[in-house]
This record gives structure tokens, sequence and C-alpha cells, in this order.
């Protein structure tokens, strides 16, 4: 606490600072599942997704953040998935993108 | 030399001799001997002709950025500045300022692509003051004519920047300034990509550059994001970001070329240190920053309390020291005439090793 009050204080950057965040968690759970790895980010499985559309779901957004291992609110965040898998069928990797819900929410229940 | 062709498209003429100077509105509150040493430098020891004229104005650069003063009205005050130029006969144009030096190109460039607005200041600045005007033949930063110079000024160096002690090159951290180059790169030397103004002088005087990752960041100033305290919180973000980046390196000093980025480099290094404790320099204390006058003041032999360093937040003499600059610290509080001019209160980002000499004078 500083001991003079300026009215103001140094603002966090909105930056991802890839050396000092913890990305072990994340390596866990490309390691499970490699083929995220092969994701383009075309945000298809994003344009079709039905929780997107009536919540501010993004499942684009929330797999890119818990892979540069910004994990705070990811748990809520991938419970508003309802796990229809309209997403599996547009992906053009075929990536298992409902089990990459369930497994980041299986290893990030914590955050 | 010359290694690469795309280096010569960042190169500038910058005139010989004949300046007319047009200073900075807040210079003279921050580092206030800076100036007057740019003026020594050309007049005493490179034996230049330059116009120190009182007539010219602020160039209305804050105000302008700070969205209070319109852009008819700065390219009618910036046209009395030429019209002043070509009164005193000069047409080589110096500023001491990195915000006013932008203004100066901005609006040099407006007139250029859209001659509609060249012919419309005319008729304000007639209408205003019944006064014409004549462009300048050559624009130039003060930074420049001292890189321009820097050979000569080597020449002459009564101390170089390197370790007195060991003999290893000081190292230092440069910083241009976002308004130098990044709006017109093709006007800096080097431009924003290759910012080799301060860099040049660092060289020639026996100090080796940081070439930190942030070098390039700007130092947070950014008018508005200043100048509103709810924003700056934004601010220091930006000094604070440079400096964790440049501490690393463990440089001996930083110099700016701006106004404003000198400032904000030195004071928020105290903000910082009362806000987290954090400090950059050596020994738990500050890193000492100095703009370019103040440089080649010091490898030209100036005293530096003449330079004004003792108006620095952080404290200069650790670099003093290394560079092995003889000065009399009981002299550092006393102005002109040998007047007390008072002194801050201690700070964690200074060193002060001899604050009881100021006591008893007091």
């Amino acid at each position: 606490m500083a001991a003079i009050n300026f009215g103001y204080t140094i603002s966090k950057p909105r930056a991802i600072d890839l050396d000092r965040n913890n990305l072990r968690k994340s390596d866990e759970i490309l390691h499970e599942m490699p083929e995220l790895q092969t994701c383009i980010g075309c945000g298809a499985c994003t344009a079709v997704c039905t929780a997107g559309n009536l919540t501010d779901f993004n499942f684009r957004r929330t797999h890119t953040l818990v892979r540069r291992g910004e994990y705070e609110g990811i748990y809520a965040e991938m419970n508003k998935c309802m796990l229809c898998g309209k997403c599996r069928l547009v992906c053009p990797r075929g990536i298992n993108t409902r089990a990459v819900v369930m497994l980041v929410k299986r290893k990030l229940g914590d955050f | 030399m010359m290694k690469r062709r795309s280096w010569q498209e960042y190169q500038k003429e910058i005139a010989d001799d004949n300046y007319y100077y047009a200073r900075s509105c807040i210079r003279q509150n921050f580092f206030p001997g800076s100036e007057k040493a740019f003026i020594d430098i050309l007049h005493n020891d490179l034996g230049k002709d330059l116009l120190d004229d009182p007539k010219h104005s602020s160039c209305t650069g804050i105000g302008y950025h700070s969205d209070i003063v319109p852009l008819e009205t700065i390219m009618t005050v910036v046209a009395r500045q030429f019209s002043l130029m070509n009164d005193a006969g000069y047409k080589n144009f110096v500023t001491s300022c990195i915000t006013s030096f932008g203004i100066y190109n901005e609006i040099l460039a407006t007139w250029e692509e859209f001659p509609e607005t060249e012919e419309r200041t005319r008729e304000y600045l007639y209408k205003a003051t019944g006064r014409e005007f004549r462009k300048p033949q050559s624009l130039a930063h003060t930074s420049d004519v001292v890189f321009h110079f820097r050979e000569e000024i080597a020449r002459r160096a009564r101390h170089l920047l390197v370790n007195a002690t060991t003999g290893e090159p000081l190292k230092v951290v440069e910083h241009i300034g976002c308004h130098y180059a990044k709006i017109f790169p093709k006007s800096g030397i080097g431009g924003s990509e290759f910012p080799y103004v301060l860099a040049g002088m660092i060289e020639s005087w026996g100090g080796e550059v940081v070439d930190y990752p942030e070098r390039r960041h700007c130092c947070g100033f950014g008018f508005r994001n200043y100048l509103v305290q709810a924003n700056r919180g934004y601010s220091i973000a930006n000094s604070h970001k440079k400096l964790e980046s440049m501490a690393p390196y463990k440089p001996d000093f930083i110099v700016a070329n701006c106004p404003g980025c000198a400032m904000f480099l030195d004071k928020w290094q105290y903000t910082i240190a009362e806000m987290e404790g954090t400090t950059y320099g050596e020994n738990g204390h500050g890193i000492p920053v100095l703009t370019y006058e103040e440089m080649a003041g010091l490898v030209l032999g100036y005293d530096p309390w003449t330079l004004g360093m003792q108006m620095h937040q952080v404290d200069v003499e650790p670099l003093l020291d290394k560079m092995g600059i003889e000065y009399d610290p009981a002299a550092k509080y006393l102005g002109r005439n040998g007047k007390y001019i008072g002194k801050p209160a201690s700070a964690v980002v200074n060193c002060c090793p001899t604050d009881t000499i100021y006591d008893i004078r007091e």
C-alpha cells in the first residue's frame, strides 16, 4: 500500500505475457489432446454455437486463452457450453471440440 | 557506414549554420539548463550562428493534442513563427521540442497535401497580424543539430561516456520520443525503426547503446493520457513497462530526446518507487535520466549544476562519479549568485550522499 495517495494506480497491461504465465496446465491439455494444436482459429465453432447465440460464450476465445495460460474464469466460461456438439460438425480440422470442453473443465476446475 | 540501401531513406539534410531557434514551452520547468546549454554549445564551442528570438510563442502543440486548440489556430500560430523567422533573415528552423517538431512536420505536410489549408492560414495570419510568411528551407530538431556536430563535439571532449575507473563504455538507454519519427519516419534520423539520432551521439562519445526489447515503446506521456488524473495509471504503466524491460541490462543512464519523455522516465521512477517499492538503478536507487544537451554538456566539460542537473528527480551523482567528473556537492542547490534554491525531500530513488551539508546551509 503506497504511503501517498496519487489518485491513480499503475494500470495492468492487457497484453498476455507468455514469459510470466504458467503454461503447465495448458501443456497438459495439449499433451492429452494434441489435435488441438491443429486449430487454425477459423471460428466456425463459435459461429454455429447455440450457447454462444444465447450467452456471450465464445469457444474459440476461451480455448485460445487457455493455451496462453490465462486461466482465470475459464471453468465458469466453459460451463456455458451445453455439449450439443454442433461445433464438431463444422471444424475443418476435425477436432473433438466437445472433448476439449470436458478436458478443460477437468483440468481447470480450480480457476 | 551505409550497409543497406534502405538506410539511405532515413537520412536527412541538416543545415550547417544560421539557425532560428524555437524553444519549448515546458522544458524550462523540468530540465532548465538544457536549452541554455544548446545555445552555449553552438555559440561558444562550435562557433555557429543561432538566433534565440524572444518574440516567438509556444507552438500550442499540447493544447492541440488535448483537443483544446483547433487545427486552424495552430496552423496560424506556426505561420507566425515562420514569419518571425523571415523577419530575422533566417531560413533554417530548429525546434527544441519533439511535440513542436511533430507539429511543424505535420503542418508543412498538410499544407503540401492540401494547398487550400495553406491559403486559408495565410489569410488568417494576415487578418490577425498583418503578417505574411515563407516556409523554412530546412526544419530540424535540436538533437539533429547535435547529431550533425557529434564528431566535432567528440574531438573537443573533456569526458567520454566511459567508466573512468574500469575504462568500460557506459551502457546507455536512448529514447527518441514518438513525435520525433513515428508520425513522419523520414523526418527523423533512422526513423522509428532504426532510431539513430541519440545512438549516434552515444557511439561517437564512447558509450554503448542498450538495445532492449521495449526500446521503441512510448514513455507514456500521450497528452490526454496524462492530463486527466484518472488516466495517469495508463501513462505510468507505459514507463513501468519500459523500465521493467531495460532494468536487466543495468543501464548507467537514460538519455531522452523529448521534453515529456525525459520528465516522465525521470519522475515516474519516484512514483513507481512510492507505489510498489520498485527501483531500477544501482544500489536500490533510480536510473539517472539526461537530456541530450546535458549529455553533450558533460562530454564538453560543463559544470553539472550549470547544466541544471540538480533539478532531476533521480540524483545524477553516481553517473558523474563513474565518468570521473569533478563537481562541488555543496553547490548543488545554490542557484545563480550563490543563492540557496531549496532542496527536494529525500526519496528512495535518490542517493542523497550530502544531505547534511545542505541542512547546515539552510
